[in-house]
């Protein structure tokens, strides 16, 4: 029925020689909350950077909620623009804005939202990431490594986007943290019919969230089904990954929170 | 709206004691027609029954936008499906925080004005104290010449040396031109033809260069320098370095005051002598004054130590501009509005500095080397 939020179609992405992706094709419908795996260095961020239009794959198309992301009028795109948000995995947060101006700052673009508006829209997404009132004023050089992230994460939702894109956003988070990063992302994908796409290492937040899982080994997506299912492939990467004795305990441990 | 953006515009609509909410109430929703919603959600007062069934999607935004409208308190009826019934819920439980604001007091402006002045003696201090730093770490080298950067000395004078060949060429050829030009109208007049390379000599050798230089230097190693330190500073590479047990005087700053200190002079001398060519040109052209004559009356012109006071300068000022854009780099703060200006008053510093010491340069050395 509607139309699938991210479209990848046979992505080919080279560095100099060095070939990151050889073909990879990803469709993930609307409301689906699919985490991205791989080994490190295996070009996740790389094909983040490329769905939300950073970077032009060698070859290959990208499509976004149906459509192409550079197409359109300029209003267009960037009204396109704006139903996505993206978390990055430095946080990249605006180093000479302290932290409410940080989540602010989507806001403000926007026009037409006036300073109570502002004000009470920054407050509430940062007291989601449960930051208090009193780290509003912080600049991001004061914050600790958590911090950026939960920030990110609060600048991010801003806009209320429908996509999600999440880089790593649980590393560097305490397990309290991270349990209630998942416990927020399941209230919002549930409320608003969110789409997530996360690219994570840690088992429990996957185990947690995801409806689907996507490997990316060997240059392309290997598979992408629930884990239940992945789990049942035979492969090296995913035995590695998957099922070593540490593994196994985490996932365990995810799904009870799922 | 386009296919894929299938949006359905909020709706309100008020009947009897009665509001019925229909549509989607989310930023992007709202946000187009966000002035007229307001409008008529101010029309709407004191209506106790609100019914929320239909909406079909409520974001955080839109739950606040009731949320102020009921005054932080929900009516009295509230009939809304479970969804929409925890957006609210979580408004209402997180919505009340306001931003610590700074206090503001009546002193502020004294306290400014203090600001400023402590601010300039911290910079003095800073200052004096790189350059004390950087004395105790040329003692430490001596005692230890194994220690000496030399790579990193090496390549700031190719950077900061033979990179910067072209541009001041290109500069110091023009202005030497145009000196000319304009000096030889003049001299023209009076049949004076000949001053024209005492003029031209003592004037590039001994002022023009040494300063031209070091404006141009200034502004292309300088800020660089600052740039590169700071961003060093923003990137924590800076605390990278100490953790390792490295100085950063011996490595960062050193190698950049010695290579100027080294490379300035050379660039002084280089610009100088291209620019007394594009001199000769324009005199050959405006005032038949050949290229051997001019070469031969110029050592007449201008007795030797003028040279010595260029190349001293030259020193001097490479020295300095490198001092202080360190003094600026190390200053930097993580973040990049610092940067910025810090790299910007690293500049104009250095040049400012520059002209105060080529002030004290000239009294110093009033008496030497001008023929009289
Ligand atoms: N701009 C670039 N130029 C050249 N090579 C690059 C560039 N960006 C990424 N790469 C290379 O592409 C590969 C994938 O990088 P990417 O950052 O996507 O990895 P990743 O899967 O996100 O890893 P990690 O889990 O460690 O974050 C790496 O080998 C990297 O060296
Ligand atoms: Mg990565």
């Amino acid at each position: 029925m509607s139309v699938p939020v991210i479209q990848l179609e046979g992505i080919v992405t080279r560095f100099g020689h060095a070939v990151v992706h050889d073909g990879i094709d990803l469709t993930i419908p609307a409301g689906e909350v699919v985490s991205l795996v791989g080994g490190s260095g295996s070009g996740k961020t790389t094909l983040l950077r490329e769905i939300v239009g950073l970077l032009t794959p060698t070859r290959g198309t990208v499509r976004l909620f149906g459509e192409d992301l550079h197409a359109g009028s300029r209003a267009a795109q960037a009204r396109r623009r704006r139903r996505f948000g993206m978390l990055f995995q430095q946080g990249a947060l605006f180093s000479a804005f302290n932290v409410f101006e940080n989540v602010a700052f989507p806001l403000r673009e926007l026009h037409g939202l006036s300073e109570r508006e502002v004000r009470d829209a920054v407050m509430l997404k940062l007291a989601l990431v449960e930051l208090q009132p009193e780290h509003a004023l912080l600049m991001p050089a004061e914050l600790s490594g958590g911090m950026v992230k939960r920030v990110a994460l609060a600048r991010a939702l801003a806009l209320e986007p429908e996509l999600l894109l999440l880089d790593e956003p649980t590393a560097g988070l305490d397990p309290d943290r991270s349990a209630a990063f998942v416990h927020l992302i399941q209230e919002l994908q549930h409320q608003l019919g969110l789409t997530v796409v996360l690219v994570t290492h840690d088992l429990d937040t996957l185990a947690a969230l995801s409806s689907r899982v996507a490997v990316l080994a060997e240059k392309r997506i290997l598979v992408c089904d629930t884990l239940e299912h992945i789990m049942t492939i035979d492969h090296p990467f995913i035995e590695r990954f998957f099922r070593s004795e540490r593994s196994q305990r985490a996932l365990a441990r995810g799904m009870e929170t799922a | 709206m386009d296919e894929a953006d299938p949006i359905r515009l909020p709706e309100l609509r008020v009947e009897g004691d009665r509001v019925t909410l229909c549509g989607d109430w989310t930023l992007r929703s709202l946000q187009p027609g966000l002035r007229r919603m307001r409008r008529q959600l101010d029309r709407v007062v004191q209506i106790p029954h609100w019914d929320l069934t239909a909406v079909g999607r409520l974001d955080n935004f839109g739950a606040q936008l009731l949320w102020r409208h009921w005054r932080e308190r929900p009516p009295a009826d509230l009939q809304a499906p479970d969804s929409i019934g925890r957006a609210i819920e979580r408004v209402a439980a997180l919505g009340a925080a306001r931003p610590a604001t700074r206090r503001r007091s009546l002193l502020a402006p004294v306290e400014a004005l203090g600001e400023i002045g402590l601010g300039l003696v911290r910079h003095l201090i800073d200052f004096v104290a790189l350059l004390g730093q950087l004395l105790i770490d040329l003692g430490y080298l001596s005692v230890r010449p194994g220690l000496w950067p030399l790579r990193e000395i090496s390549a700031n004078i190719y950077k900061t040396g033979v990179k910067a060949m072209p541009v001041t060429a290109l500069v110091g050829f023009l202005i030497g031109v145009v000196l000319s030009y304009l000096s030889a109208l003049q001299l023209k007049a009076f049949g004076a033809d000949i001053f024209i390379v005492n003029i031209l000599g003592l004037g590039i050798i001994r002022e023009l260069g040494p300063v031209l230089v070091s404006v141009l230097v200034a502004g292309r190693s300088g800020s660089a320098m600052t740039a590169q330190l700071g961003v060093m500073r923003v990137t924590e590479e800076i605390d990278a370095l100490a953790t390792m047990g490295i100085s950063r005087h011996v490595r960062l700053v050193l190698p950049k005051v010695i290579a100027l200190f080294v490379a300035m002079p050379l660039l002084v001398l280089w610009a100088s002598a291209v620019a007394i060519l594009g001199g000769m040109v324009s005199a050959y052209v405006q005032l038949d004054i050949g290229f051997l004559f001019f070469l031969q009356a110029l050592p007449q012109a201008v007795p030797l130590p003028n040279l010595y006071i260029a190349i001293g300068k030259g020193a001097v000022f490479g020295m300095m501009i490198a001092l202080v854009a360190c003094h600026f780099g190390l200053r930097v703060k993580p973040n990049t509005e610092s940067l910025s200006a810090n790299t910007t008053a690293s500049v104009v510093s250095a040049i400012t500095m520059v002209i105060l010491v080529d002030a004290v340069f000239a009294i110093a050395t009033r008496g030497i080397g001008v023929p009289i």
